[in-house]
C-alpha cells in the first residue's frame, strides 16, 4: 500500500468517525489546553535554567546531572519516596479491593454503612490534620498520653519531630487515607459483574468463595482494577501533603522529605522552576515505569 | 453476622469464611472511624478538655462555644461568610455539571468506537495522570492570564471540565456495556448521540455518581490558590485553612471548622449513596 493510498484510507475512516471526534472535542480541546500544554512547557523548562523573572535559559541535561550527582537531599527523598510507595501502593490496593469485596457481600443497608466508614477518612479532606493532635509531641496527644497512662513511657515523645518515626507515622496515616477513588470503583465495578457468571460457575464446579473470585470477580472487574493500579500508584508516588500538614516543611533532617516535597521546594520557595521541572519529569518517568509493570501484572490475573 | 448470611442466597458460601471475613471488617472499621469520632468529640470540647491529661476520646461535657467562638471570629472578617459559602457552592455546582457530561461524552467513543487516535488519546489521558501538578502551576498561569481568567470563577471551573481522572473512570467503566446493546439500538436507528444520552449515560450510573463524589470532593477542597486573589471569590476552604492555621488560642474553633468542612462531604455522601444502590438495582446491566 503506498503512502497517498495509506493517507486516503486514514482520512476516509476519519470522516466515518465523525460522530466520535464530536463527542470527543469539547473535552479534548480544554484538555489539551490545561493539562497536556503545561505538562510539554514544564518538560521543556526542565532542560532550562528559569527563576519566572528572567526568560529561560537552555542548559541541557544540567538539572539532571545536579539532581543524581549534587542534591544529597534529593536522594533522602527518592529512597523515602519508594519506600513509602512500596508499602502503602500495594497494602493500600489490596485493601481497597478486599474491603470492597467483602463489603459488597453484606445486605444493602450494611454496605451502605461500612461503605461510609471506610471511604470517610479520605471524603473528609483535610482531617488528616487530626492525626497532628493524636501524635502530638506533648502529654495531651492520644498517643502520649494512652502510653503514659499505661506506664509504657514515662516522658511524652516528640513524634514528629524524632527521625525513626516520622516516616511510619505517615505511611500510617496515608493508609488511612488511602480507601478513596479506587475503593469507590470497586464497590461500583463489583456491583457491576454479571450475577449469571457466578451462576454459570457453580455448574461448572467452581466451589468455594476464593476459586470464584480469581476465577470469575477478577477477570469481570479488569477495567476498574487497572483504574485502581493507576490511582494508587500516582497517589503513592505523589505523596506530599501529608507529609508536610504532619512533619513540617521542611521535615526535621528531612526525614520526611520526598520527592514531591521537595520539588515544591524548589518550585515555590527557591523559584528555580528549570529545577523543579527536572524533578517532576524524573518522577514522571519513574511512575510510568511502574505502571508498565504493574500493567503487565495485572493483564495474568484470573490466568 | 446475620448480616451475611442473609445477605445471599448464593452457593459456596461457607459460615466460618463469612464470620472471619466480617470480624476483618470490623477490626479495620475501628481503625478508619476511631480518628473521626476523635475529631467530631474534640469539636464540642470545651478548651480544657482539649488540654487534658490523660486525654479522653469522648467528650464530657459539650458544649457549643467552639462554634460560636468561630462565628465571633469570621465575623471579624470582611468578606460575609456566606459569601464563601456561595463561591465554594458555585464552583463546586458548575465543576461537577460540566465535568460529568464532557469527561462522559468523550469516554464513550474511546470505549466503544474505533477510529484513528484513539489509543493514542487515552494513553495521553492515562499518563497525564503521572505527571505531579505541582509543578504545571507556572504554565497553567500564564494560560490563565493569556486568557484572561486570572482572579475569576472560571480559572478553577473550566479546568475541572478535563480532569483526567473522570475520563479514565467512565472509560473503564463504559467498556463493560455489552456491545450487543449498542448494536441493536443501531439497528434501531438510533444516532451515536441518541446512544450515548439514552442507553450508555444510564447504564453508568454508579460510576457517575462515583465522579460525582470524587469532583466534588476536589473542587469543595479547592482554595484557588495561585488564581484568585480578591477576598469576595476566595473559597471556604480558604477561610477555614487561615483559621486552622491559628495555633492554639484557636484549637477548639479550628476543631468546629473541621467538623463542618467534613460534615459536608460525608452527608451528600451518604445522600448520594442510597441513590447509587437504588440505581444499580435498576441498573439495565444485570439479570
Amino acid at each position: 500500500m503506498g503512502m497517498k493510498s495509506w493517507w486516503s484510507w486514514k482520512l476516509q475512516e476519519m470522516k466515518a468517525s465523525k460522530h466520535s471526534y464530536v463527542l470527543l472535542a469539547p473535552y479534548m480541546i480544554l484538555f489539551t489546553m490545561f493539562t497536556v500544554i503545561p505538562v510539554v512547557i514544564s518538560i521543556i523548562l526542565s532542560f532550562t535554567y528559569f527563576n519566572m523573572l528572567e526568560f529561560p535559559k537552555f542548559i541541557g541535561w544540567q538539572n539532571y546531572t545536579r539532581l543524581f550527582l549534587e542534591d544529597d537531599v534529593f536522594l533522602i527523598a527518592i529512597k523515602n519516596t519508594l519506600l513509602f510507595a512500596i508499602i502503602t501502593g500495594p497494602i493500600s490496593y489490596i485493601a481497597c479491593f478486599v474491603f470492597a469485596w467483602i463489603i459488597n457481600e453484606l445486605t444493602p443497608k450494611w454496605r451502605a454503612f461500612m461503605t461510609l466508614i471506610f471511604y470517610a477518612p479520605s471524603i473528609s479532606g483535610n482531617v488528616y490534620f487530626i492525626w497532628l493532635m493524636i501524635f502530638s509531641g506533648d502529654r495531651y496527644g492520644i498517643a502520649n498520653g494512652l502510653l503514659i497512662k499505661w506506664g509504657f513511657l514515662l516522658e511524652p515523645i516528640q513524634w514528629l519531630k524524632t527521625e525513626a518515626y516520622i516516616m511510619p507515622i505517615l505511611i500510617l496515616v496515608q493508609l488511612w487515607l488511602s480507601l478513596g477513588t479506587g475503593f469507590l470503583a470497586f464497590i461500583a465495578g463489583l456491583q457491576t459483574v454479571d450475577r449469571t457468571l457466578y451462576e454459570a460457575g457453580a455448574v461448572d464446579g467452581i466451589k468455594n468463595r476464593w476459586q470464584e473470585l480469581w476465577y470469575i470477580t477478577l477477570p469481570s472487574m479488569r477495567p476498574q482494577l487497572m483504574f485502581g493500579a493507576v490511582i494508587q500508584l500516582t497517589t503513592s508516588f505523589a505523596v506530599a501533603d501529608v507529609s508536610i500538614a504532619l512533619a513540617g516543611f521542611p521535615s526535621v533532617n528531612y526525614a520526611a522529605e520526598t520527592v514531591v516535597t521537595h520539588l515544591i521546594d524548589f518550585g515555590t520557595t527557591r523559584f528555580e522552576m528549570g529545577y523543579a521541572s527536572a524533578i517532576a519529569t524524573v518522577l514522571f518517568m519513574i511512575m510510568v515505569g511502574t505502571n508498565l509493570l504493574v500493567q503487565k501484572l495485572l493483564r495474568r490475573v484470573g490466568e | 453476622m446475620a448480616a451475611i448470611t442473609t445477605a445471599k442466597k448464593r452457593v459456596n458460601r461457607s459460615l466460618s469464611g463469612s464470620i472471619s471475613l466480617f470480624a476483618l471488617l470490623l477490626v479495620f472499621g475501628a481503625f478508619m472511624v476511631l480518628p473521626l469520632i476523635y475529631a467530631i468529640n474534640n469539636a464540642f470540647k470545651p478548651l480544657d478538655e482539649i488540654f487534658t491529661f490523660p486525654p479522653t476520646l469522648f467528650v464530657k461535657n459539650p458544649t457549643l462555644s467552639n462554634f460560636t467562638d468561630l462565628l465571633n471570629l469570621l465575623s471579624d472578617s470582611w468578606v460575609p461568610f456566606s459569601r464563601y459559602i456561595f463561591n465554594t457552592v458555585f464552583i463546586t455546582g458548575i465543576g461537577i455539571v460540566g465535568h460529568v457530561l464532557l469527561a462522559s461524552a468523550a469516554a464513550y467513543p474511546l470505549a466503544k468506537h474505533k477510529f484513528p487516535g484513539k489509543v493514542f488519546m487515552f494513553q495521553v489521558v492515562v499518563l497525564s495522570l503521572m505527571f505531579t501538578p505541582a509543578v504545571t502551576a507556572i504554565p497553567n498561569y500564564m494560560i490563565m492570564s493569556w486568557l484572561g481568567w486570572i482572579d475569576t470563577y472560571w480559572a478553577v471551573i473550566i479546568p475541572a471540565f478535563a480532569y483526567s481522572l473522570g475520563l479514565y473512570l467512565m472509560k473503564q467503566f463504559m467498556e463493560q456495556i455489552p456491545d450487543a446493546l449498542l448494536e441493536a439500538a443501531k439497528i434501531d436507528g438510533a444516532s451515536e448521540y441518541r446512544i450515548f444520552w439514552s442507553i450508555v449515560m444510564p447504564n453508568v450510573k454508579p460510576a457517575w455518581l462515583t465522579l460525582i463524589i470524587l469532583l466534588f470532593q476536589m473542587l469543595w477542597g479547592s482554595d484557588g490558590n495561585g488564581y484568585i486573589y480578591s477576598e469576595q471569590l476566595k473559597t471556604l476552604h480558604y477561610a477555614a485553612g487561615q483559621i486552622i492555621q491559628g495555633g492554639i488560642s484557636r484549637a477548639g474553633a479550628g476543631a468546629a471548622v473541621a467538623l463542618i468542612l467534613m460534615s459536608v462531604p460525608i452527608t451528600l455522601f451518604i445522600f448520594s449513596q442510597s441513590r447509587i444502590i437504588e440505581t444499580m438495582a435498576s441498573s439495565g446491566m444485570k439479570d
